[in-house]
């Protein structure tokens, strides 16, 4: 119960809007990704090649499972303000955008519409005030462009910075976190330490020598 | 089907020991549970799903999908929610209930928590009350408990414990770098600090191997099999009697009963959807305080209209769990080991005796953490997201204790259960709903613990901190619910008497958390796990071969 009481409150601001998505009553309408999914293309091309031709769409496949390539753009440049690169990886380097992704197709079904009309939204509000696409803003401007992003659609913005941290943090296995880079750089053993070598190693190069002297 | 002496539904920590007792005893019995059997091959290490974190769905059930609830909100604004939102007060869905993945802290209640009422009377706008039995009453069982679970730790670092004939089984596993920092710093405070004592084998006990000590702990089913449960002590000798059938994926729909008003048995969707009937001598209810005060709502007859034990409304009354506070505090030297299950110290100085106060709860440090856990718990005045944050992770994430307890809560009558008529879910039948607040004394008392966490931590060193105090405005229960089937004396004031027999029909049990009077400032489950044990042996003991005479 611990942890879990002291999560439901933003569980409950963040993801409570369409809970009726999940529990038998109507789906939000348009509740369809905008170009086919990867699924869609294999089913696709096991029914013959005529039927392949949905895929060729005017807007450029991105090659993922929900995200066209303005949405991956336009979240990439969010998600590497929340997590911005130094020594180690930023959000989208660390595989957070196939994260979110996957999830679009799979856990996060819910938040379709969400992340169209918020990366949309986002996407115009810099052509409209910074005259470009917030991937080609200079640092700075992107910085300013998120800001305002989380003031004008602070909701959107939670969503995003919520799955962003589960992408950058959370386990390898859903596409975030590659190579486990956050935990190596939180100085976690990977692969973990388990049973006894905890104590065998003496000389642990993950374990702060200096100032652990109080234990 | 062929008739059995007993049908026991829910394979959690009370009903796996009332299958185990009542086969061992030589009745015949079905166990039925709605979930799966996970394994130690299901523990897959999921950051984010697994049982505790739960963005991408329960690792061990409910099922996101099918299984809604109802939260009414304090406008009184109804929400349906998912099976893996904080607001659906979750437990677990599967053999072993939440024992499956449980952090396993495995607590004797003080004798005072048997006697809240009397020990400080009851706050206004309160349902205090003592319990119907006693800790001395109980104690053989906490001990069998212990043993036949399997619980390490040492009390012999305090005094605040009730007396207790014989140690537990398993020395505690040894200490982590939080003990070495926490301990004495609760010594210069003249605190009483003790090893928690958990279901986790510290030794080889019950054929099964000790922690191997990962990060991966509570929230998950352990890899190696050392969390002891339901599911890998008394069920498998339950099982073996060659007495008891455990049938899975099972959904009880209603408890049968005849025109004399006694239970026949119960009627369940099996793992194909398909309604079976199981008739029996006797049903007992071990489904969980929320799952069982609904089943005995929606089993609505001519002489029950309004559902199984509810003649004075009182079933689904009382809903409690714990009100969690404490502090995070921030060190200038590495206090992190990467050593599970990381939980390893506490104190029972501030359960009871704080003048103006109804109780307390224990201290404890905070079981390991995984790095999502930390994203919101950074020091004061850190930005919410960008490089200085991610750069406060990398500072902080081996440099911060997290310090917490369960506050005893005073339960309330309009805290409560219900069904909602209009909600079903996949199997057609009414969902639960839930109403009513925690009671404000209940945050006084937390936000007292909050500073007090907030002092050890100070005390050890700690460079700066952030109080986790907080007055929600939501009914509690999760993984902790209790309270909905008050067991006691007086009929119109509880819904079964002190053997856990529903007062007006005595071939009805209800044996789990629900019958908790009040839930203690611990981790309730070995108290659920002794009443079980107390409450079997009285019906054993009163079993006449081929009817149920109390």
């Amino acid at each position: 119960m611990s942890l879990h009481g002291f999560q439901s409150i933003s569980l409950l601001r963040t993801y409570n809007r369409d809970s009726g998505a999940e529990t038998g009553l109507p789906m939000p309408s348009g509740d369809k990704p905008n170009l086919p999914t990867r699924r869609q293309f294999v089913a696709a091309g096991a029914l013959g090649g005529a039927v392949a031709v949905i895929g060729c769409k005017s807007q450029p496949h991105s090659g993922r499972e929900f995200l066209s390539v303005d949405q991956a753009a336009t979240l990439g440049a969010l998600c590497d303000q929340i997590i911005p690169a130094d020594d180690y990886p930023s959000a989208s380097q660390a595989g957070v955008l196939d994260y979110i992704d996957r999830q679009l197709v799979r856990a996060y079904r819910r938040h379709r519409d969400a992340y169209r009309e918020g990366l949309e939204s986002a996407r115009q509000f810099a052509r409209k005030r910074f005259n470009a696409d917030p991937e080609t803003l200079p640092a700075e401007r992107q910085l300013q462009w998120a800001t305002a992003v989380e003031r004008g659609q602070h909701a959107f913005f939670e969503m995003v910075r919520e799955h962003t941290f589960e992408g950058y943090y959370g386990s390898p296995r859903h596409g975030g976190n590659r190579d486990a880079v956050s935990w190596k750089m939180l100085g976690l053993s990977e692969p973990p330490n388990l049973g006894r070598s905890q104590y065998d190693l003496n000389q642990n190069p993950n374990q702060d020598q200096s100032k652990g002297g109080r234990s | 089907m062929k008739r059995v002496n007993a049908v026991v539904i829910g394979a959690g920590a009370a009903g796996g020991i009332v299958a185990k007792q009542l086969a061992t005893a030589g009745m015949s019995v079905v166990l039925l549970e709605r979930g799966k059997w996970f394994t130690a091959a299901d523990c897959r290490k999921d950051d984010l799903r697994n049982q505790r974190t739960t963005v991408l769905g329960n690792a061990f059930g409910p099922p996101e999908e099918g299984n809604p609830r109802v939260w009414v909100d304090p406008k009184g604004v109804a929400h349906i929610v998912r099976s893996n939102e904080g607001s659906y007060q979750n437990n677990a869905a599967c053999v072993g209930g939440g024992t499956l993945s449980y952090g396993a802290q495995a607590w004797r209640y003080l004798p005072q928590d048997f006697r809240m009422r009397s020990t400080y009377g009851a706050p206004q706008g309160s349902s205090l009350e003592d319990w119907p039995i006693s800790y001395d009453e109980l104690e053989p069982f906490y001990e069998q408990a212990e043993y036949e679970i399997g619980v390490s730790g040492d009390y012999s670092g305090t005094p605040f414990h009730g007396p207790r004939k014989r140690d537990l089984p398993m020395p505690p596993l040894p200490p982590n770098k939080e003990w070495g920092i926490l301990e004495p710093a609760a010594r210069r405070l003249g605190l009483h600090p003790f090893h928690i004592p958990m279901a986790r084998n510290s030794v080889p006990y019950n054929g099964r191997g000790p922690c191997m000590r990962c990060r991966w702990c509570v929230g998950f089913a352990c890899e190696v099999d050392a969390k002891n449960g339901s599911q890998n002590t008394v069920i498998p000798i339950a099982l073996n009697t060659g007495n008891c059938e455990l049938r899975t994926e099972c959904m009880a729909k209603e408890i049968q009963i005849d025109d004399h008003g006694r239970a026949t048995g119960v009627s369940y969707f099996d793992a194909d959807g398909k309604l079976q009937q199981q008739p029996a001598d006797l049903v007992v209810v071990s489904a969980c305080a929320i799952e069982s005060a609904r089943l005995l709502l929606n089993s609505k007859s001519r002489l029950h209209p309004n559902g199984l034990g509810n003649r004075y409304d009182q079933v689904g009354r009382n809903l409690q769990g714990h009100h969690y506070t404490g502090a995070v505090g921030f060190f200038d030297f590495e206090t992190y080991d990467d050593v599970g299950p990381g939980a390893s110290i506490a104190i029972s100085d501030y359960n009871h005796g704080t003048p103006g106060l109804a109780g307390g709860g224990m201290l404890a440090n905070e079981f390991i953490r995984l790095p999502i856990h930390m994203i919101d718990r950074m020091p004061p005045g850190t930005p919410r997201w960008g490089l200085a944050h991610k750069q406060a992770m990398r500072h902080w994430h081996k440099r911060s204790i997290v310090i917490m307890g369960p506050t005893q809560q005073i339960p309330t009558a309009a805290g409560r259960v219900t069904v909602d008529p209009g909600v079903l879910d996949k199997y057609g039948l009414p969902v639960a709903r839930f109403e009513g607040n925690v009671h404000p004394h209940t945050f006084d008392i937390g936000e007292v613990q909050a500073k007090r966490a907030d002092a050890w931590l100070k005390e050890a060193g700690a460079v700066s901190t952030s109080l986790m105090s907080w007055r929600p405005e939501m009914v509690s229960a999760g993984q902790h619910q209790a309270g909905t089937c008050r067991m006691g004396n007086d009929p119109h004031g509880s819904v079964v008497n002190k053997h856990c027999q529903i007062h007006d029909v005595d071939n009805l049990f209800v044996i789990d958390g629900s019958v908790h009077v009040t839930n203690g400032g611990f981790n309730p489950v070995l108290t659920i796990m002794a009443v079980a044990y107390y409450a079997s042996n009285a019906l054993v003991s009163n079993w006449k071969g081929t009817g149920f005479r109390s």
